[in-house]
């Protein structure tokens, strides 16, 4: 086994950031100029990152497989940002924030790493307001909060239901006024294939021009993976389309430790699934549950009822109904966090009182909001929201309850990195979703905007520096080393490899086999014989498709079918080591339940004293298994408690 | 409901393109447009053939990458939504549909229904955006934005980018566009430092990737899925003069940092 080195920096938590920068190396302007960077995704991550690199100085060059780096999926998210500014005078602090997030994320996150996530949320939230983000204000002119799951005070920031789409597009203008300045080259639509590694570093990346289907070679000093998280190995997912696994797949298979791939978060609000033609499912904002109260008929001849269309929800009375979230953890009621709140809903649907036409479905209702604040304010609050339910499911939410149902969501695994934020390859930094940091094994809702943008503008700027200040010397690579000519030539094998299958099913048929296996035995409720399975079907499902997958066209034009197909592939080895980790983690904690391990009430039940450690993947080469590295988790200054939010 | 679509079809920047006449079968109202396509594409796939290119991703309306033109109008018939939220119960069983890529001289199609909107990236890169670097900012609230300036920027800064409105315009005019990053900017105290020269230097861009000149006629903003106001390119107007009139310094921004 390895011995992972994860830098935590000595010193009390509160110091350890402020040490860290104050003796970390930093690079002199002059050498700035010439050294290149190269950052993978135009997300909050990557948009944020290249544009602070570029404003310090480094060259950089900027990558996303969207035409425009505006459309990374980031743009998608709603409900709002989390920061520590105690504006609303409920006892907010930098430690609290840190506490929420350890605790949310069920005691398996490094402290050392949320404590500077907690501490540098602030200077965020007077970032993206010197942009010009409009967020959310008070009549005073003040801005607004609003609270989110998992915690009791209110540290939210939004921008209505459109969160990520402003703060995206702030981090969009800083990374355009740097290209105007000539500090960053962008590439649109140009899909990263792999990372090319010289004597052992990071040195570069293979691309695809997804237009002309050419092949590319480009080199830099460093390289960062800002490409997003892998819920669409799910097929089903709140993700977009084009949401991949394949640079951080990639990575990997160049001997970055992949860490906690079974972490996975299932949001509970989510517009449940209506047919076989169905190609992605939509979020409903967690904010919702602020107004919302969840419930299920107290009755299971009501639900049967309700599914058949013989009784409207509208009807049942008052005392037929089970807000089973109240009634379960009265201390956070409809807040509790997002792992407790999707397995309650699961657990009353599988005990036969979910609703909708499939039974997989449960109430979120505003009537009581509604008559307490006005339909007005409701409106104002998530107008934009209920206007989407109502184009999805056509009924409208101000007058029938909502019906939402638990989906894939978030990845908390990912690249392992170390406080540094760099993998265990030199040279290979992951930041946003693509690692593994910060969230332990369930993130709290508005933590993920906080995340990408922490990563991208006050933290990556610092420490990537530690690493490029002994590369002042080594003079800019080029992309005709053997290195890059052989990983170019084994990208361009890969997708020969591919077309000339020239089987007889499609690539979506086998993204909905995966996510089948996926859902049933790697989803919300997961077990030793359930994962055994999933890990021989997919191995089965993987080989297939290598013989009878169909990709049409050719490879030099644009093909969105053989794009497909290159991230399925992936995915389709990716499942596997979620599976692979879910079997090995003989414990329940966060989004990963385990069904053997749960308290009689059915809670979580994590074991501490064996299990407290980051699991971390070490390829060992195609069909052979893989070797699970542990770094130890110490918390030193957190008490381990069972999570409790009764 | 059964279904006769006729969509464009182009292999490349530099073919000529034609309409090609499908059939689907068996669509269910519940279904969105997208997820027609995917069920058209897939039967198409599996013929052997080339299936229809198009851009999406995140299907909920917010990326700005869905684009198509269908039955003559942007996004489709449904007021203030994008392709991807339009839904097939929107139709006539036994409807013909027919779908085009935005036409307009600054958007050339790159594959049927794909086209190429880069130009927006550049207009923002000629100045949508306030100048400055990360860190060393004052705290957030210590300029307090009355809450009306603040929703009037936020109504402004809805805009997704998709290009309906230079699709929808007979000039190709991006002024819609143009204005709503223009007005979210101009309405907040940040952004008032560098008004002048923003709306110089991003009207002189679109102007310079051919973009044509504002008629009034309100196409654009009645396609806009977003509803961006018209009303935005008025407060453009205004700002624009004041440009002139101000006579702004004009710098050239220089490479290196
Ligand atoms: C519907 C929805 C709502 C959400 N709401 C919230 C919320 O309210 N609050 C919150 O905190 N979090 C929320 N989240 C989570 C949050 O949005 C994401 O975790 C976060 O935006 C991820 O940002 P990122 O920069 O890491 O990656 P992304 O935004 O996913 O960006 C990935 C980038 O990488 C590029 N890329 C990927 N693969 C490749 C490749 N192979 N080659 C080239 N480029 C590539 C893409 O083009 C893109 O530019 C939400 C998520 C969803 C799905
Ligand atoms: S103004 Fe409207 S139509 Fe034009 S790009 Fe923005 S959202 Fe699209
Ligand atoms: S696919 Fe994103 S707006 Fe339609």
């Amino acid at each position: 086994m390895t011995e992972l080195n994860s830098k935590i920096p000595k010193g009390q938590l509160a110091e350890k950031w402020n040490n860290y920068k104050a003796h970390t190396n930093l690079v002199n302007p002059a050498n700035k100029r010439r050294l290149e960077v190269i950052v993978v995704g135009t997300g909050l991550a990557g948009a944020s990152a290249a544009a602070s690199l570029a404003e310090l100085g480094f060259k950089v060059k900027n990558y996303c497989y969207q035409d425009s780096p505006r459309r990374a999926h980031s743009i998608a998210a709603q409900g709002g940002i989390n920061a520590a500014k105690n504006y609303q005078n409920d006892g907010d602090s930098v430690y609290r924030l840190f506490y929420d997030t350890i605790k949310g994320g069920d005691y398996r996150s490094r402290e050392a790493n949320v404590y500077r996530l907690a501490e540098v949320s602030n200077a965020i939230i007077d970032q993206c307001v010197a942009q010009g983000v409009p967020f959310a204000r008070e009549y005073g002119g003040l801005l607004d909060n609003r609270s989110f799951g998992g915690a009791q005070v209110s540290r939210t920031f939004y921008a209505r239901g459109q969160t990520g789409q402003q703060l995206l597009l702030g981090a969009y203008s800083a990374l355009s006024r740097q290209v105007k300045k000539g500090n960053v080259e962008l590439f649109t639509r140009h899909e990263m294939l792999d990372v090319v590694l010289v004597e052992g570093r990071a040195r570069g990346i293979i691309v695809r021009d997804m237009i002309s289907g050419a092949i590319e070679r480009h080199a830099a000093h460093a390289v960062v993976l800002a490409t997003g998280g892998y819920g669409n190995v799910f097929f089903l997912s709140t993700n977009a389309m084009g949401s991949n696994a394949t640079a951080v797949w990639k990575a990997y298979k160049r001997g970055a430790f992949f860490g906690n791939p079974s972490f996975t978060q299932i949001h509970p609000t989510c517009i449940p699934v209506h047919g076989d033609f169905q190609s992605k499912l939509t979020l409903m904002s967690e904010s919702l549950r602020n107004d919302g109260r969840i419930w299920v008929p107290k009755n299971k001849e009501d639900a049967e009822k309700i599914r058949h269309g013989k009784l409207q929800p509208t009807q049942l009375a008052e005392e037929d109904r089970d807000y089973y979230l109240e009634r379960r953890y009265p201390a956070f009621g409809n807040l509790v966090p997002r792992d407790v709140a999707s397995r309650a809903a699961k657990e009353r649907c599988d005990a036969g009182y979910g609703v909708g036409e499939t039974g997989l479905a449960v109430y979120l209702d505003f009537s009581d909001s509604i008559s307490r604040l006005g339909k007005n304010v409701i409106e104002a609050r998530y107008g934009n929201l209920f206007q989407m339910y109502e184009k999805i499911v056509d009924e409208n939410p101000y007058k029938t309850p909502m019906m939402i149902y638990p989906a894939v969501h978030y990845t908390m695994g990912g690249l392992w990195v170390d406080y540094e934020l760099m993998t265990t390859v030199p040279g290979l930094f992951a930041i946003g979703e693509a690692n593994f940091s910060d969230h332990g094994a369930n993130r709290l809702g508005a933590s993920a905007l906080m995340q990408g943008l922490a990563d991208g503008y006050f933290v990556l700027p610092y420490t990537i520096q530690n690493y490029l200040s002994d590369q002042i010397r080594v003079p800019n690579f080029s992309p005709d080393l053997p290195e890059f000519l052989r990983t170019e030539a084994e990208a361009k094998a890969r997708l020969q490899k591919l077309m000339d299958v020239k089987g007889n099913q499609t690539v979506d048929s086998f993204h909905k086999r995966l996510g089948h296996f996926m859902w049933e035995y790697v989803g919300m409720g997961r077990n030793a014989e359930g994962l055994k399975k999933a890990i021989t079907e997919i191995a089965k499902l993987r080989e297939e498709f290598w013989k009878d997958v169909k990709i049409p066209g050719e490879l030099n034009e644009i093909n969105p079918e053989l794009e497909k197909a290159g991230r399925v592939a992936d995915f389709l080895e990716l499942g596997e080591l979620m599976a692979r980790d879910a079997l090995d983690r003989k414990e329940s904690c966060g989004g990963h339940f385990r069904e053997e391990y749960q308290t009689p009430e059915g809670e979580a039940l994590r074991d501490d004293q064996n299990l407290m450690f980051v699991s971390a993947w070490e390829f060992t080469g195609e069909n052979k298994e893989p070797i699970m590295n542990k770094e130890p988790l110490d918390y030193e200054f957190v008490e381990v408690k069972q999570r409790n939010y009764k | 409901m059964n279904l006769t679509l006729k969509i464009w079809r182009q292999k490349n920047a530099t073919s000529k393109g034609k309409f090609v006449t499908y059939k689907v079968n068996d669509i269910s109202p519940n279904s969105s447009f997208l997820e027609m396509m995917d069920i058209l594409n897939e039967s198409i796939v599996l013929k052997g053939e080339d299936p229809v290119a198009f851009d999406h991703d995140c299907r909920e309306g917010i990326c700005g990458a869905c684009s198509m033109y269908i039955n003559g109008r942007p996004h489709g018939p449904d007021k203030a939504i994008t392709t991807c939220q339009l839904h097939m119960r929107r139709f006539k069983d036994g409807e013909t549909i027919v779908i085009e890529p935005w036409r307009a001289r600054p958007f050339p199609v790159l594959k049927d229904l794909i086209v190429d909107r880069t130009s927006f990236d550049k207009i923002i890169q000629a100045g949508g955006y306030i100048s400055i670097n990360t860190g060393g900012i004052p705290d957030a609230n210590a300029i307090p934005i009355p809450k009306t300036d603040a929703d009037l920027s936020m109504d402004a800064a809805s805009c997704i980018g998709c290009g309906a409105c230079v699709a929808a315009c007979k000039n190709a005019s991006a002024m819609l566009f143009v204005s709503a990053k223009v007005s979210q900017f101009a309405l907040l105290p940040q952004g008032k430092i560098e008004a002048a020269e923003r709306v110089h230097n991003m009207v002189a861009e679109m102007d310079r990737l051919g973009f044509g000149n504002c008629t009034n006629t309100g196409a654009c903003e009645a396609e806009c899925p977003k509803e961006i106001s018209i009303s935005n390119i008025a407060r453009m107007n205004r700002e624009f003069l004041c440009s002139k009139i101000g006579a702004p310094k004009v710098k050239e921004e220089s490479g290196g940092f």
